[in-house]
């Protein structure tokens, strides 16, 4: 049983080596990689029901024995982020068959966003801090060779700003584990969590969280560090920006949840206030800069910034009702953000561009297309009864409860200004007449093949569903949120399983 | 020794982020590689400097024999060695290629920072 806790990095991997060694063509790789996103989904739905029935599972990698080996984790919050990843996923390898050139294809495009996903799945699942920065690594490599892909000159420049920000962060990340396992001896999550409270050296163990928060900070795009977000995610293919835009920050905002509850809970007045500080300012930068931008991407990419703010709100408020919130935030952001940058290519293909001031008219010309947009803008402004609206609710309660009035009301007016950025795309690409033709090397379509509105719409309805049966999403969050407040289960689990 | 080996970490850790603030391209790749090696050097030394046996088990016998050196941290730091490589490898060609594009690799230049603003036009492929 404890096996299936291999398949969501496995699948993808094989995956990988049968498209990279059998060399199929345009059509016959498509088809393989849904199928293998098929595959990865109902594993991760079959990983997430058996979680859910023995609370953490554990797999010891070549049943080596417990302080050398490396093990394999699955708690609620891992397995939840799996079966997220498992769903954009899907939609985007539906999304890639129509979107991605020849070229793209040859340059391995399907291989490299499988890597992508195993490295994925295996930072969420693995049970070593060293193990982590391995799969941190690894998603690097991947998503270095996607973003330098079929260069028509302007992205080098924005891959190079990616590259060397985060080749900086994986030096934090080692260093910071060096650390650690000078003061502990021991690099496994859950023997640390007990060894980390038992050195004397508080503050040097307090410095070596600061470099990993630093370390996960650039990953995950908060405040002083996330300008590389901004600069490259707008230059990528729409289905690797979809993915990216989904996925990759919030591996880092993972990676925070997991140590910051696990291991770093000895000096939480430095850690968890500093992250405090930090997510209320990326909140508030993030929606600002949006606010002043014409590039539907560009407004996207900020927001981003701005949401992954709420998130690590929750886990700098860190009571388990707040934790609960960032759980349901990072599932309801996922869908919702990776949608919307479906729907942009979608946009630029039905207008023939990213800016809004050359867009219009789509509410007369595109109807289903204005539906795909209008529900996830609008969950990401949070209005009921969508998902967004009940991520933010959690998270301002939860500030709220503990007793943190000014954060409530800044998360409340960040939620309004990102309103304002949506009703923005919405007037701008929608509702306005459609601006004089411009020349533009897309020819603007008017009938959007289904493989292109199909997944779009399935998210959307995804997150409609979410929004309506908000009550066993939030149960689950709530046990995620206990889970992760008080961890001798996984604790537990790791070591009983030794 | 720890004491020497810390400070040289802290040497060659302020030395290379002085490079990779230069804004010069090149200079980060070497800063980027010398930070590299110091936080190797900083494994190894959380790891315990020890005078002790290799960590290998004699023909005949079961277990270890005595203290041995911990190997675990030049695990990681071989680890670390082969990532770094590759990473820096990467590096070096993506520099090239871009320099191939740009014709600088000063990251302050005209030239570096033109070929965003190309992008945010809509030249999308």
């Amino acid at each position: 049983m404890n096996l299936l806790l291999i398949l969501p990095i496995l699948l993808p991997m094989v995956m990988a080596m049968i498209s990279v060694l059998t060399g199929l063509d345009r059509a016959r790789s498509g088809m393989l990689a849904v199928f293998g996103a098929l595959l990865h989904l109902c594993a991760s739905g079959f990983l997430l029901a058996t979680v859910v029935d023995h609370q953490v599972l554990v797999l010891w990698m070549g049943n080596w024995p417990a302080p050398a080996g490396i093990c394999l984790v699955a708690d609620y919050l891992s397995a939840a982020m799996v079966l997220i990843t498992s769903v954009i996923y899907l939609a985007v390898m539906v999304y890639s068959g129509k979107e991605i050139t020849p070229h793209q294809r040859r340059s391995g495009y399907y291989p490299l966003m499988q890597f992508l996903t195993a490295a994925i799945c295996g930072a969420f699942l693995t049970g070593d801090l060293f193990n982590l920065y391995v799969w941190f690594e690894l998603i690097l490599m991947a998503s270095f060779g996607i973003m330098i892909m079929e260069n028509p000159g302007s992205r080098l420049t924005s891959a190079v700003k990616y590259v060397t920000m985060n080749l900086l962060s994986t030096v934090f990340l080692i260093m910071a584990i060096g650390l650690i396992y000078g003061l502990t001896g021991t690099l496994n999550m859950a023997d640390l969590h007990e060894k980390v409270a038992q050195v004397d050296n508080t503050a040097l163990v307090t410095g070596a969280a600061l470099l990993l928060m630093m370390a996960f900070a650039i990953k995950s795009a908060l405040f002083p560090l996330f300008f590389w977000l901004p600069a490259t995610y707008h230059t990528l293919p729409v289905p690797v920006a979809a993915f990216f835009a989904g996925m990759l920050t919030k591996v880092g905002v993972y990676a925070l949840i997991r140590l910051f509850t696990l291991v770093f809970v000895t000096d939480v007045a430095v850690t968890h206030t500093l992250l405090m500080v930090m997510a209320v300012l990326t909140m508030v930068s993030g929606v600002a800069a949006a606010a002043s931008q014409m590039d539907i991407r560009r407004i996207l990419s900020f927001h981003i910034i701005s949401q992954v703010g709420y998130m690590v709100l929750g886990l700098a408020v860190f009571t388990p009702l707040a934790l609960a919130g960032t759980l349901v935030y990072l599932i309801h952001h996922i869908i919702v953000k990776a949608n919307l940058f479906l729907v942009s290519g979608l946009i630029q293909r039905a207008t023939g561009s990213f800016d809004l001031k050359q867009t219009g008219g789509l509410y007369q010309t595109h109807g289903l297309l204005s539906l795909g947009f209008f529900i996830p803008a609008f969950s990401l402004a949070g209005f009921p009864p969508l998902s967004g609206f009940w991520a933010k609710l959690l998270i301002i309660y939860a500030c709220l409860e503990a007793g943190h009035y000014f954060l409530g009301a800044t998360a409340a007016v960040v939620g309004l200004m990102t309103v304002f950025s949506m009703i923005k795309i919405w007037t701008e690409a929608f509702w306005k007449k459609k601006a004089l033709p411009v020349d533009s090397p897309v020819e603007p379509l008017v009938d959007i093949p289904f493989q292109l509105m199909g997944p779009v719409l399935c998210l959307c309805l995804l997150t409609v569903l979410i929004g309506v049966f908000m009550e066993p999403v939030l149960k689950f969050a709530l046990v995620a949120g206990e889970q992760l407040m008080s961890p001798h289960q996984y604790v537990l689990a790791v070591k009983g399983g030794g | 020794m720890e004491a020497l080996l810390a400070m040289l970490v802290g040497l060659i850790t302020a030395a290379a982020f002085y490079l990779m603030l230069s804004g010069m391209l090149v200079r980060f790749v070497f800063g980027f590689t010398l930070m590299g090696n110091a936080v190797n050097l900083l494994i190894f030394t959380a790891g315990r400097l020890t005078h002790s046996d290799p960590p290998l088990i004699e023909p005949g016998q079961t277990g270890l024999a005595g203290p041995v050196a911990n190997a675990l941290p030049q695990a990681l730091i071989l680890t670390a060695i082969v990532i770094g490589f590759a990473m820096v490898t990467f590096l070096l060609i993506l520099l090239y290629r871009t320099h191939h594009q740009t014709g600088t690799l000063d990251a302050d230049q005209d030239a570096f920072l033109t070929e965003i603003s190309l992008s945010e036009k809509g030249k999308v492929s």
